[in-house]
């Protein structure tokens, strides 16, 4: 019993995370755009004459969302129609469950361990599911009988397969490098300092390639600009031209969450996950570089690495945002180009550089 | 030689621009350089600091007036002679001129000798007016300006947007270049 309800208060807090997270982006969207274009962003709506930065703007999206129209066109199944948000929304946030959010938290004589699924095949549960993001795509261009529906999602299949390739291999250099599947494990292998423990051992600083492909990969895989082909908002519209309401409110959150999931799996697998640099929980505090300690509790340094994921999550995130709105679309032909012909044989190229190297120094 | 011809030098076309990552570095780099400076300045503005520096171009209006050009063409307004009476002579020009076809002048005799004729009735539709501003050029008798600087132009129906000589008569100028 005890350990059901620890099993459901980890799901809530990972999922209330995740979906806090990806409200806040609607709202650090309008705002960041806002700065880095010189505006000032949506700042009309108050709460008891509070305007609070526009924050109460997420809360006037989602009842404007909820409070519109729901329109179904004539001749579609409702229920195949209602169904794509639904499969889209969900496929969005299920990676999120293999990811570790913290190491563990000593509770009541045990240790909680703070990942929801602590499978010895994380990484390849998490690319499956992204992988299936273009069902939920795939259904709502189908079935909405719309020739631009249709170009949207054939797009966004010819966009997310070619780019899902690469989104696999990009990642064998780093698997190879920390010789785990497991992301809890990848995590702990970071969880160290090099260079006479000055630097943290985060997989960015031995897989740079690999960071740079799997990160351009992984902001297409959200088909978010520069790799909004399937939506495309100045020519189709794209695969989710048809729905309307808070059935198009699920699809454009479902890119948000896709972009924290992006940013979380960034954060797992090169910036070192819920590590807090020269922190140490086998000393019980921080060793910093320069010789001296610091103690912390056990507790502390369990809230601390919890944060630090959260921290280092955001921040991936306002990088993803910063490069959203800095860079202009990509043509279809251009990107698909990009994926097959760059981005895959660079990856492979980086497996084999790195599977040579292990080699040669006899890991 | 026949003719001059510049030649034109082809941008350089090699990996370090096919890679497209210095330009993106480049364009990430100003994009985030206006980010953090607007953020510093929008937090000094709450702590009432650097109040003389702006952060973004955005007025926030109608909190914040915005500043008017010298050269900003606003409300008509018609001017009066020493005694009170309109300076039009309902001569017609700005009614002939205007392309909108949006002044209707009602003319009729006045006493004065010297004066030809004075509207009775001087109509602008506003809903119709372009704000060319040819009406002031055409007017002999410098009667008609655009110097009444309100932009906040609107009614709940067309008939509100009708100027009528009394009000137009007693505006006051209240652009920056009077
Ligand atoms: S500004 Fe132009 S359109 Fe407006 S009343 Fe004068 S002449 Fe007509
Ligand atoms: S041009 Fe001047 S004087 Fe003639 S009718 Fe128009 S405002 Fe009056």
């Amino acid at each position: 019993m005890q350990t059901f309800l620890i099993e459901v208060g980890k799901a809530l807090y990972l999922f209330g995370g995740l979906m806090g997270l990806a409200s806040i982006l609607t709202w650090l969207e309008r705002k960041q755009s806002a700065l880095m274009q010189d505006r000032v962003g949506a700042n009309r709506a108050r709460i008891l004459g509070l305007r609070l930065w526009g924050l109460p703007h997420i809360i006037t999206d989602a009842v404007k969302l909820l409070t519109k129209e729901d329109f179904v066109p004539a001749g579609v199944p409702a229920w195949l129609h209602a169904l794509a948000p639904w499969v889209t929304l969900t496929v969005a946030c299920l990676p999120a469950a293999a990811i570790p959010f913290g190491h563990v938290f000593p509770w009541g004589g045990q240790t909680i361990d703070l990942q929801l699924m602590d499978m010895q095949v994380g990484l390849v549960y998490t690319l499956a599911i992204a992988s299936m993001a273009i069902y939920g795509v795939i259904l709502a261009g189908w079935v909405t009988r719309n020739k631009w529906s249709v170009l949207g999602s054939l797009r966004a299949a010819a966009q997310l397969i070619g780019f899902g390739v690469v989104l696999g291999v990009s990642l064998i250099g780093p698997v190879l490098l920390y010789g785990t599947l497991n992301l809890q494990e990848m995590v702990r292998w970071q969880d160290t300092t090099v260079l006479h423990g000055w630097l943290p051992r985060w997989g960015i600083f031995f897989q740079p390639l690999a960071f740079l492909v799997f990160l351009t990969v992984g902001i297409a895989e959200t088909k978010r600009i520069p790799f909004d082909l399937p939506e495309g908002e100045s020519e189709i519209i794209g695969y989710f031209l048809e729905y309307s309401g808070m059935k198009f409110g699920a699809f454009f959150l479902a890119d948000f969450i896709e972009t924290v999931v992006v940013a979380m799996l960034t954060v797992t697998v090169f910036l070192g996950g819920w590590s807090v640099p020269y922190l140490s929980a086998d000393q019980g505090g921080f060793v910093w570089p320069w010789g001296t300690y610091t103690a912390v509790s056990s507790v502390g340094i369990a809230l601390l690495q919890m944060a630090a994921f959260w921290v280092k999550v955001f921040a991936v995130c306002w990088f993803l945002l910063l490069i959203r709105w800095t860079l202009p679309r990509f043509r279809i032909d251009q990107a698909v180009r990009l994926g097959w012909q760059y981005l895959l044989p660079l990856s492979v190229l980086n497996a084999f550089g790195t599977a040579v190297v292990l080699l040669m120094i006899g890991r | 030689m026949p003719g001059q011809f510049k030649k034109v030098r082809r941008p350089p076309d090699n990996w370090r621009v096919r890679s497209y990552l210095p330009a993106i570095l480049h364009g990430l780099w100003i994009t985030a350089h206006h980010f953090f400076r607007n953020l510093f300045i929008f937090t000094a503005h709450r702590f009432g600091l650097l109040k003389r520096v702006r952060a973004g171009v955005v007025y926030q209006w109608p909190e914040e007036p915005r500043p008017v050009a010298p050269r900003y063409r606003g409300r008509h307004r018609l001017l009066k002679r020493p005694d009170g009476t309109p300076r039009c002579v309902a001569c017609y020009m700005c009614e002939t001129i205007c392309p909108a076809e949006c002044i209707h002048i009602i003319p009729q005799e006045v006493p004065d000798p010297f004066i030809e004729k004075a509207p009775r009735a001087f109509y602008i539709d506003l809903s119709k007016c372009i704000f060319c501003g040819y009406c002031v050029e055409a007017c002999p008798e410098d009667a008609i300006r655009m110097d009444v600087f309100d932009f906040r132009l609107a009614g709940y129906d067309r008939f509100q947007m009708v100027l009528d000589m009394e009000t137009m008569l007693n505006s006051e100028p209240s652009h920056p270049s009077q």
